[in-house]
């Protein structure tokens, strides 16, 4: 037998499903997350070499998805959703609390996060219940997908989980928006939203009030509430228009910025890169959301587009709510800014997203041979 | 729910249902919402980092930059052969942030405790503070400080400061003093010397991380000078000698209270001041006020008949009588108006010099009636009396003398023995150089001088100052009242004092007794002034105070490589009668 033929043919085999711009663009903004994590934790315990770790699991489990074709990805669908549900429920019932928040479950050897798991359920589950009735669509459907939105939304909420509540919310929504919901409603929702904004007002807990109050004001309370957000502008704000250099962010050194490594991470980056860096980072998640979009664009099903669609936004999503909020120009909810943030399972969930992105996409090249 | 159906051929896929685009509206407004979003962000990265920038990072360094105080050491107080009194140890103090310390857990608080000598509880009930700085201990000693941030205990931190210590202890508490935890003199020359001792504290600015810990140090901006030394005239040794003398003493007479002053005749420094009782001022938990009390200096009392040789010599001085004059004291009692002054033991008739000698009250009287209320003030003011001595100390007093306007002649007769007026123990032993020098009184000090006084005040002359001394040699002479005062090897002179204790407006059965003398008489060197109040038993300053002057004198001298003028044969014999 030819060995180097055969190792050839196993090569292209298993690199048949992946999709460079994407894997290039991912790999890229990881990059600039190991030399920030490496920056962030360069004081302490460093903790640049546990992410590698981190992202070779992630990269790992990306592989693994991109090789599941789409029509395989819609079985898992209503299963992995209402497993998702379920254990939401079971964190409502039994969860273990933590700083308050009651957002884990004990499994006995492990504590796992099921709203992690909603990340990927959602958009999936709706991508395939719009799939499924795309011929026949009518404005019930509609009602039945704000539900299967809103029930774990809630739950994810009542934990609380607000972040993590909008970022699934969001999943969901993009794709009723991608399915075509009627922009009167779009509308009417957004007045209706309004509307109730004083009625959330109350529901909200203390905090999350405080959080939205300090956003408006954060020297009200700097060394409370507004601490974060004052730090974190300073940290920036001293980086100028070409940054301190690499490691030599005072603020961040000096352990001025809170969560550093994790939520923060973005004012290390911009105080230590500037807003050049600022830009190029900005840019590099374009280049990703643009790749996203292509790839919904070029999509063979509505299942494919629709989840495409949705995974893409929900990137933007998080990119955008992590650096508003360190930047200050949105309350501080706690969403990692993704690919860069230290942490395991985050990474993981966002690379069977690209996992998914990327099956979409070479499996559609497939359909045509 | 409208869908447009784009038909592009069969390029990629076959069936045309799968060619479901979005709305282009719809797509539109994404794009739009997407570069809105990402535009948002550079405009705020631009707002805060070029528009902001400065004001940003001056807000920034406005957080790590830090200019801090680089405490000054104290300076030191030595005695005048340069044996310490009075050091700075650099100690530690141990801070916390409370908020942070709160995340110790048990074991590490328990670790802490342990090393700060405290219990859990009383830790955890500092650490409920809603202070954002409190002292877990000060004064730690710097292994301590260094095994506590070994442990790397959140919130805890450490901070250099100095301990005062003081090696002589109890033994010059008096002249010495102490300072607060806050470096600040509180007593004695602590306190009197406060600014030259303190020093400057510099500064320099550092860089200090969130929880305070300095980073790096920038740079000096200001170099702390460091505290002067002050230089006593004390002698330790002398001193040693006067306080362990008192001590016995004290102890001996079960009496009340004590005081010595040793001085120097040539230079008017304070070799030796000590006072009892004392303290221990490297420990000051349980201090009482009697312990802190200088008396010597802040204490003023009726001397007695300490204060007759200046009624003598004021005598010679205005050529009312000579040296061997006949006074007669006979019967031993002199009634002025109704009041009885009278001798203790009845005398007949005596020389001036034997009034001193025997120390007759009724001699002094009759010396003293024969010059007018103001010759006698002027004396007494020009000596010293009704003034502090300034010697910088605390709390000095300046005694009572009244003036002379309102004298009635019982009460000039009681003051040429030394009552209806007060000194205190210092004012007496610097009025004596008077005697010890030919006739001047010199200014005092507690430094040491490098030079001797070469002028004082001149109150007598020096024949008249001469003769006082020998009439002072006399007292210790067997005839004397204090030949218990006498010391081998050298010619000693000194007076007596035996006085009631006024308590109220009235004179009680207590005393105190008291010696006042110096050395070599044949050119005097040392004053040795003791005073004993209120001993239990034998109450004569010949006997109580004499003794302790005896030992505190020949040891001095000695100390001081003095040479002996007396062989010591000679001085055991009595003093031949035709010297008077």
């Amino acid at each position: 037998m030819d060995i180097v033929g055969s190792l050839r043919r196993w090569l292209q085999q298993s690199i048949a499903y992946i999709d460079p711009p994407l894997l290039f663009i991912t790999l890229a903004i990881m990059a600039v997350g190991v030399v920030t994590v490496f920056s962030a934790s360069y004081d302490g315990n460093n903790r640049a070499a546990s992410q590698v770790l981190n992202m070779g699991i992630a990269l790992f489990s990306m592989w693994l998805v991109s090789r599941l074709p789409p029509q395989k990805m819609m079985r898992f669908a209503v299963p992995l959703y209402i497993l998702g549900v379920i254990l939401l429920v079971g964190v409502f019932l039994f969860g273990v609390k933590v700083n308050g928040a009651r957002r884990w479950l004990s499994l006995g050897f492990t504590r796992i996060q099921p709203s992690e798991i909603m990340k990927i359920a959602m958009p999936l589950m709706l991508a395939w219940y719009f799939h499924k009735y795309e011929a026949t669509l009518k404005f019930r459907h509609y009602i039945v997908a704000a539900l299967i939105l809103l029930i774990p939304f809630a739950l994810i909420a009542k934990q609380p989980d607000l972040g993590t509540a909008l970022l699934v919310g969001a999943a969901g929504f993009y794709v009723i928006f991608f399915a075509g919901l009627p922009w009167k409603v779009i509308i009417g929702l957004g007045a209706a939203g309004a509307a109730a904004a004083p009625f959330v007002w109350t529901v909200l807990h203390d905090y999350q009030r405080k959080r939205i109050l300090t956003l408006l004001d954060p020297s009200s309370d700097p060394l409370g509430a507004g601490y974060h957000i004052i730090q974190s502008t300073i940290a920036i704000g001293s980086g100028g228009l070409l940054g301190k250099g690499y490691l030599n962010g005072t603020q961040t050194h000096l352990e001025f910025i809170p969560e550093k490594h994790t939520d923060f991470i973005f004012a290390v980056f911009s105080e230590e890169w500037g807003l050049i860096g600022n830009c190029f980072l900005i840019f590099l998640y374009t280049l990703l959301i643009g790749r996203g979009l292509m790839i919904a664009a070029a999509a063979p099903t509505l299942f494919t587009r629709l989840l495409a669609g949705a995974i893409t936004l929900g990137f933007f999503t998080y990119a955008f709510i992590n650096m508003g909020m360190v930047s200050g120009i949105l309350p501080v909810v706690g969403v990692p800014l993704p690919f860069v943030s230290y942490g395991g399972t985050a990474l993981v969930t966002l690379f069977i997203g690209i996992g998914m992105l990327m099956s979409i996409h070479t499996h559609r090249m497939l359909v045509k041979k | 729910m409208v869908v447009r159906r784009r038909i592009q051929g069969h390029r990629f896929a076959e069936s045309p249902v799968l060619q479901l685009a979005l709305q282009g509206w719809r797509s539109r407004m994404v794009g739009l919402v997407l570069i809105a979003a990402l535009g948002l962000l550079v405009l705020r990265g631009f707002y805060l980092q070029v528009i902001n920038n400065d004001f940003l990072q001056e807000k920034g360094e406005s957080r790590y930059l830090r200019d801090i105080e680089v405490s000054a050491s104290r300076g030191r107080i030595v005695d005048r052969n340069g044996d310490m009194l009075a050091v700075s140890t650099p100690m530690k103090s141990i801070w916390a942030i409370p908020a942070d310390a709160r995340q110790m857990g048990l074991a590490q608080k328990q670790q802490l405790a342990a090393l700060l000598e405290t219990n859990l509880k009383e830790l955890d009930g500092k650490l409920g503070s809603d202070k954002t700085f409190i002292f877990l201990k000060r004064q730690v000693p710097p292994e301590v400080a260094d095994q506590v941030a070994a442990l790397k205990l959140p919130g805890v931190h450490d901070e250099k400061e100095y301990r005062r210590y003081y090696p002589t202890a109890d033994m010059t508490a008096h002249i010495v003093g102490f300072t607060g935890v806050d470096d600040k003199g509180l007593e004695g020359v602590e306190l009197a010397f406060q600014n030259s001792l303190i020093g400057r504290s510099g500064a320099r600015s550092v860089i200090k991380d969130r929880r305070g810990r300095i980073v790096e140090d920038v740079g000096a901006l200001k170099p702390p000078q460091d505290g002067k030394d002050v230089r006593l005239a004390l002698d330790s040794k002398v001193q040693y000698l006067a306080y362990s003398q008192l001590k016995a003493a004290v102890a001996d007479t079960h009496a009340k209270a004590g005081g010595v002053v040793v001085m120097d005749v040539k230079t008017g420094e304070i070799l030796a001041l000590a006072n009892w009782p004392t303290y221990n001022p490297n420990n000051r938990e349980s201090l009482s006020g009697a312990q802190l009390r200088n008396r010597a200096v802040t204490d003023s009392f009726e001397p007695g008949s300490t204060l007759k040789p200046f009624t003598a010599a004021l005598a010679l001085e205005k050529g009312h009588v000579r040296f061997d004059s006949i006074v007669n004291c006979a019967p031993g009692r002199l009634t002025i108006g109704s009041a009885t002054i009278s001798d203790a033991h009845p005398h007949g008739a005596l020389t001036v010099a034997q009034v001193i000698q025997k120390s007759s009250n009724v001699g002094a009287a009759k010396l003293a009636l024969a010059f007018p209320p103001k010759d006698m003030w002027e004396m007494f003011d020009a000596v010293g009396f009704g003034q502090p001595p300034r010697l910088g100390f605390p709390g000095e007093v300046g005694g009572r003398l009244r003036p002379w306007k309102n004298w009635r002649p019982i009460e000039q007769a009681t003051m040429a023995y030394g009552h209806g007026i007060s000194v205190s123990l210092m004012q007496l032993a610097r009025a004596y150089t008077a005697f010890a020098r030919d006739g001047e009184v010199i200014p005092l000090s507690l430094v040491k001088r490098d030079e001797p006084v070469v002028h004082g005040v001149p109150v007598f002359s020096p024949q008249t100052a001469r003769e006082l001394r020998t009439m002072l040699e006399m007292v210790v002479s067997p005839e004397g009242t204090a030949n218990k005062a006498r010391v081998p090897g050298y010619r000693v002179g000194g007076k007596t004092g035996t006085a009631h204790k006024l308590e109220g407006h009235a004179y009680v059965n207590k005393y105190v007794a008291s010696f006042i003398g110096l050395a070599p008489i044949s050119d005097p060197r040392l004053i040795v002034a003791v005073m004993i109040d209120e001993p239990a038993g034998a109450h004569y300053g010949g006997d109580v105070a004499g003794p302790v002057f005896s030992q505190i004198m020949g040891g001095a001298l000695r100390t001081l490589g003095i040479p002996p003028d007396a062989p010591v044969t000679m001085a055991q014999a009595p003093i031949a009668k035709e010297k008077l």
